[in-house]
């Protein structure tokens, strides 16, 4: 892989790790906050739905792991499958195609519900 | 006086085996005067490599109880495990003999990352006026001090797993490079380090920075090699 996309993976998977750990701190406490009172997942549901804010949270959230997973995972499997080439980047799109899918899906279940 | 040591010290190449040799302690023993003791005293055929002694050439560097040091700055009583010693040769590199190896990779390695200044000034210009406070004066100072003794490449994970990866001594020098504002090969050098197979394979491990002798940290070098190229490449400089 030619050196300049190389840097710019790299940069890509530093900003979108950046957003996660943000993301992720805001996602634990949300949980541990509302389980803490005993919300039951239709409780949830009614604050979730139509809460623009939630999705959007969710939406970024959902995009960073977009990025920053397959890069991750391209990594891995050059190091320890020996694995590079067109076939893990095709691969490595399907997943990422996979993870923004699944994860969108998501996002639209709790908010439209 | 206390109980003799008791050292193993690798012998013959790649295939070769550890041997048992019996050395006086001494009072300040170093481990090069260990090494020292036994190719003058029992094995005039034991190969290393040794040339200061006071930790100035940074040629006697070993593999001492697993771990690479200059043998030459280490104190037996410092590393000594009950009366044992285990010494051998750099990992990372290529035996050739004992405790020598062929260190040709590793300075290979230098001249891949760019590790050469490349000026546009000449004999007739005045000097460059670069102020020690300024933050690349600093940054390179913080980096300059290497003598290439290889501790850093024997003791980098990230080199055992892919041989090709340039390893943090290539890669510290590149980054002084990259702070010297003189220097007109930028992003020549920029696209040598990055990669897979540069900096960005580094897993910031952080073994060099704790085992270099001279107290540099390649990891920090590295990590600013990174923001560096992608800088760089954001501005479309690497292609």
């Amino acid at each position: 892989m030619r050196a300049s996309t190389q840097a710019k993976l790299w940069y890509a998977q530093r900003i979108s790790a950046m957003v996660l750990a943000l993301c992720v701190l805001v996602h634990l406490v949300t949980i541990l906050y509302a389980m803490r009172g005993g919300l039951s997942a239709t409780e949830i549901l009614a604050r979730t739905r139509g809460n623009s804010a939630f999705a959007l949270f969710y939406v970024v959230f959902v995009l960073s792991v977009v990025v920053h997973a397959p890069i991750g995972l391209a990594r891995i499997a050059e190091e320890w499958l020996n694995w590079r080439g067109r076939s893990l980047h095709v691969t490595l799109a399907a997943v990422a195609i996979l993870l923004g899918a699944t994860g969108l899906r998501a996002v639209w279940g709790v908010y439209a519900g | 006086m206390s109980a003799p040591l008791s050292v193993k010290i690798w012998r013959g190449g790649a295939s070769g085996e550890l041997v048992a040799y019996e050395v006086p302690r001494r009072d300040s023993q170093t481990v090069l005067d260990v090494v020292t003791y036994v190719q003058r005293s029992i094995d005039p055929t034991l190969s290393y490599r040794f040339s200061c002694r006071v930790g100035m050439c940074g040629s006697c560097a070993m593999s001492v109880n697993g771990v690479a040091r200059w043998t030459c700055r280490t104190h037996v009583s410092k590393v000594v495990i009950g009366d044992t010693l285990e010494l051998a040769p750099l990992s990372n590199l290529p035996i050739i003999k004992d405790l020598t190896t062929d260190m040709s990779a590793f300075f290979d390695k230098w001249a891949a990352a760019k590790g050469q200044f490349k000026g546009d000034s000449n004999r007739r210009d005045d000097f460059s006026d670069i102020k020690p406070s300024s933050p690349e004066r600093k940054k390179v100072d913080a980096a300059i001090e290497c003598i290439g003794c290889g501790v850093c490449y024997a003791s980098c994970d990230t080199v055992t797993w892919r041989p090709d990866y340039l390893g943090p001594a290539a890669l510290n020098r590149a980054w002084t490079l990259a702070n010297d504002v003189r220097d007109t090969a930028q992003n020549e050098r920029l696209r040598a380090v990055a990669g897979d197979a540069g900096c960005h394979a580094c897993h910031t491990h952080t073994t060099c920075s704790e085992r270099c002798p001279k107290g540099i940290e390649p990891t920090a070098g590295i990590s600013g090699l990174k923001r560096m190229a992608a800088r760089a490449a954001i501005r479309g400089e690497l292609d």
